[in-house]
């Protein structure tokens, strides 16, 4: 303290080192190593450091690697509307109409399944959803269908469900965060100066929820794109994604240098969709100061 | 109005928890479920699959081998956030951003990415997989969780409070074991316990990195193929879930004792 | 630039006065804190621009000035949370460049008290204790004579968190008291208060200070918080002191048209100088007329004022009925306006004549305390203004 102000940037990252160099050596240091492998020749079991574009040639012209990017793309882009259109009306309640004082019960119900065993849970689905499953088994020890019903499992309609479930929580936390830093004066100013409670909230509430909004959609959007459980037990291995595919490269085929360049084109994909996704809200964003 | 309103929400807001409850309700039915075969009609009571899931070897290791594992990970991962929280909180040095956003940055990454990243980096240094370095995987993806709760915590602590230690006699670092350490261990415990449920119930990079030693999600998920095995997962995913509201209502418990030691109002959440 | 630089601190003694006698005068005492050019810099910002000034022994001392002026820099750099980037710092003689805050033998009171959550009051007093080799029992009394120095007595098991403003203030002051420093630093101490609370801990610190004895160094920004409580104000704007002053002297002669401005309310008109003599500058003020002001009234104009200005207290006047006699000079008006606030009255008058000057109407502010029976005057009641010459400011 007595040091004085010149010496603050020092103290900061001196501070700050470990985790820095942890995040570093862990994160920044493999994922630029999977970036340079992605140039790199694949010479079975070895690797061979000759600068090539084969890898990505190899990616993009391959029908499968965009049949699978693409209904990654599709399958995330569904789950991310869904889960976020139906989290919008519980983050509302939560913020709007339960006591202060219960907020934290609710928001703790709302969390415990996101923490309960992942793996078990999608499982679940397949028990509910399944030929024996749940529903069917259901059904007919009630008498009302005859046959198993097959639609239920192993489509992208039961990939996009279990996936909304698992990412509930992720929509709904960002936008109650959103909600409850509205004013709560602006609402009624809004009611003030005539508006009916719909287009106040249409023209106040909705966009003072966008920050939270384009949150819950990005942190929806970007890890179910590269979720492997879901498209391997719901999907059945019959509807790979693009995590299968990367998988499938990296270690049962193991030709690292393709598999790194499936990676990074999937993840440039992401980005840059995810960039032009912020670069459009641009306008909502500006409300978080 | 405002009533008929409100109950239409919390009517949807049930229906929204029912959703996502259901699938787990159906755990511990199917647990004590007297059938090889998870379906209606319920065939009676019975213990066995928890007998069964006792006596199985493998799923001894799996679990001694995540508990390893997960205590690594939350402790390693708390004490880095602490470091993060601190500097973030306390500091204003050049670089924060870039420097905040990397650490940040496994919390928006896909974990295949991270997963397959660093296998190749530790295959291609020479580092044999094992429960090691399914450790340094996780201490990676539950440090911006610790970092998030540990930030909120140091946050709310006012500047003076450590000024006003050092000003009465005390030393930056007694200042800093009198007063901020136990005003933010509840933060910690917080951190510590959300770390921990989150390395137990990790697969992808367990998947990816822990060679041939099981962790209990690889091992349930290689179970998953055997429907002989379902009803004793099934049994596991029931304990699991308990396991999970334990450590949760812990966390969530110390969180409020943090805030309530404070004075602060509360504003509810994990996140 | 005449006299006004040269305006030495009479008022000192008087000053002091009405808080009791029985205390040396201050430049007898011993210095206590001592800053001589004192340099501080954020960056490129320039936060002190050469701090001089002598606190003395038992001096209540304020740094009054708006927020980013300095003030509180100037504290903490006292109290060693600042480093300096020039000149020197002494306390009780000593210099401080090389001693951190937490072995100076100064203590703070927070503008947030920074009172510690997770201890009780009796645990928050006693903090600065730990390293003291006392006793258990004699530290508990230590702590127990501290609590009811501030009025807290038997409040030493409360949770702190559960604690009023008023008393966070309390527990704050006997915490830093506890280890009898040489120096009590306050950050704006009563600036969280209700209106009431603060009049009410403002005579309290006042009367505090004077049973410890200590100096006490207060940062504000409340002109008359540090009127009522000062021995001496130091007046800063812009990381310079612009006077240092007692209160007195400050109200009546302040040393620049910024000062003015900052202390109380101050009526600016614009004048003319058309004569010097040797003991005053003659000037024609619109409405006033022709005025001898004394040399000693004459202060000086800031940059960027237009010209030379003469400055008048709301309260310097006073008005009367129609046909009232009345001493000192009298000049009649028009009420223009007038703003009622229950002890007294503000009222604009319109002077008889004031349009003479630059051809528009010039106002001039006058309180009036309120006196049960006397009715206000309404707007456009035509009235006497009774004033003095020695009442008026000059700034050239």
């Amino acid at each position: 303290m007595a040091t004085g102000n010149g010496t603050e940037t020092g103290q900061g990252l001196r501070l700050i080192a470990p985790p820095l160099l942890y995040a570093i050596l862990l994160l920044a240091v493999p994922l630029l190593t999977i970036l340079a492998y992605s140039f790199f020749k694949d010479g079975y079991l070895t690797i061979v450091r000759e600068f090539t574009l084969e890898n990505y040639l190899a990616t993009w012209a391959d029908p499968i690697f965009r049949t699978i990017l693409v209904r990654s793309l599709m399958v995330a882009a569904m789950v991310t509307a869904v889960t976020v259109l139906m989290a919008f009306p519980v983050a509302y309640f939560l913020s709007f109409v339960v006591a202060p004082e219960r907020k934290a019960l609710w928001i703790f119900l709302i969390t415990i399944p996101f923490w309960t065993s992942y793996l078990v849970r999608v499982f679940l689905w397949k028990v509910i959803l399944g030929f024996n499953g749940v529903i069917n088994s259901g059904l007919k020890a009630n008498g009302l269908i005859d046959e198993p019903l097959k639609f239920l499992l192993y489509n992208t309609g039961s990939i996009v469900m279990t996936l909304s479930h698992s990412y509930a929580p992720f929509a709904i936390l960002p936008i109650y965060v959103a909600l409850e830093k509205i004013d709560r004066s602006l609402l009624e100013a809004g009611r003030d100066l005539g508006e009916s409670r719909l287009m106040t909230f249409w023209r106040v509430t909705l966009p003072l929820a966008m920050p939270g909004v384009v949150a819950a959609v990005l942190i929806v959007f970007i890890p179910t794109i590269g979720d492997y459980v879901t498209p391997t037990v719901i999907g059945g291995g019959k509807i790979p994604m693009v995590a299968n595919l990367i998988q499938a490269q990296m270690l049962d085929i193991d030709n690292k240098p393709l598999g790194s360049a499936v990676a990074i084109s999937a993840m440039a994909v992401v980005t840059a969709l995810s960039l032009a996704f912020l670069f459009l809200n641009r306008r909502f964003l500006k409300v978080r100061a | 109005m405002t009533r008929l309103r409100g109950s239409g929400l919390r009517v949807y807001t049930l229906l929204y928890l029912a959703f996502l409850y259901a699938p787990i309700i159906l755990l511990p039915i199917f647990a004590f479920n007297n059938a090889t075969v998870i379906a209606f009609p319920l065939q009676g009571f019975t213990t066995n699959w928890f007998v069964q899931m006792a006596e199985n070897p493998t799923l001894r290791q799996a679990l001694l081998n995540s508990l390893l594992i997960a205590v690594s990970a939350s402790v390693l991962a708390t004490c880095l956030g602490i470091f993060a929280a601190r500097a973030s909180t306390r500091f204003d040095f050049r670089g924060k951003g870039p420097v905040m956003g990397l650490i940040m940055l496994p919390l928006v990454l896909p974990e295949i990415i991270v997963a397959v990243s660093l296998l190749v980096v530790l295959l291609a240094a020479g580092v044999g997989l094992s429960i090691f370095t399914v450790i340094l995987g996780h201490t990676l993806i539950c440090m911006p969780y610790a970092v998030a709760i540990l930030s909120t915590a140091f946050s709310s602590l006012d500047k003076s409070l450590e000024e006003a230690a050092y000003d009465l006699g005390e030393t930056k670092w007694s200042a800093f074991r009198l007063v901020i350490l136990p005003l933010v261990m509840p933060g910690i415990v917080s951190a510590l316990l959300m770390s921990f449920t989150i390395s137990l119930d990790e697969f992808i990079i367990a998947f990816f990195l822990a060679g041939n030693q099981p962790t209990l999600p690889t091992y349930i998920f290689s179970q998953l193929r055997f429907p002989k095995s379902i009803p004793m997962i099934m049994a596991l995913g029931t304990l699991l879930v308990l396991m999970s509201i334990l450590l949760l209502t812990l966390a969530e418990y110390f969180r409020r004792r943090g805030v309530a030691r404070t004075g602060q109002t509360d504003t509810g959440g994990f996140i | 630039m005449t006299a006004a630089h040269t305006l030495q601190p009479v008022a000192l003694a008087a000053s002091a006065s009405p808080r009791g006698p029985a205390r040396p005068a201050l430049d007898d005492r011993k210095p206590m804190i001592e800053c001589r050019g004192v340099q501080k810099y954020y960056g490129d910002y320039h936060a002190l621009r050469g701090i001089d000034l002598t606190i003395r022994e038992g001096e209540f001392f304020s740094l009054l000035g708006p927020s980013g002026c300095g003030k509180t820099t100037l504290l903490r750099t006292i109290a060693g949370f600042e480093g300096i980037d020039g000149g020197v710092v002494l306390v009780d003689g000593r210099d401080m460049a090389n001693v951190p805050a937490n072995v100076r033998p100064t203590n703070m009171v927070f503008q947030s008290y920074a009172i510690f959550p997770h201890l009780t009051v009796a645990e928050n007093v006693g903090f600065g204790l730990r390293r003291d080799p006392r006793s258990r029992a004699e530290k508990a009394a230590a702590v127990d004579d501290a609590l009811d120095m501030v009025g807290m007595k038997g409040f030493g098991g409360r949770a702190a968190h559960a604690l009023s403003g008023g008393q966070r203030q309390r527990v704050a002051l006997a915490r830093a008291l506890i280890l009898k420093p040489k120096v009590l630093l306050l950050d704006e101490p009563l600036s969280a208060l209700d209106r009431k609370m603060r009049e009410q801990m403002q005579v309290e610190l006042i009367k505090l200070q004077r049973q410890v004895g200590i100096t006490f160094v207060l940062v504000t920004h409340d002109q008359e918080e540090a009127l009522v409580m000062s021995d001496r104000i130091a007046v800063m704007f812009e990381g310079e002191i612009a006077q240092l002053d007692g209160p007195e002297a400050l109200y009546a002669r302040p040393a620049s048209r910024r000062v003015a401005d900052f202390i109380g309310v101050m009526n600016f008109m614009p004048a003319r100088i058309v004569g010097e003599g040797a003991d005053h500058v003659t000037v024609a003020v619109p409405g006033f007329g022709t005025v001898d002001i004394p040399a000693a009234n004459v202060s000086r104009a800031d940059r960027g004022d237009a010209g030379p200005s003469i400055g008048f207290r709301p309260e310097a006047a006073t008005l009367l009925p129609m046909g009232a006699e009345a001493p000192g000079r009298v000049t009649e008006g028009v009420i223009d306006e007038v703003v009622y606030y229950g002890d007294m009255t503000y009222y604009d008058v319109i002077m008889d004549g004031s349009d003479d000057y630059d051809g528009v109407p010039h106002e001039v502010r006058i309180s009036m305390r309120n006196v049960f029976g006397r009715e206000v005057p309404d707007v456009g009641t035509r009235v006497r203004v009774s004033w003095s010459p020695g009442s008026l400011v000059l700034f050239r």
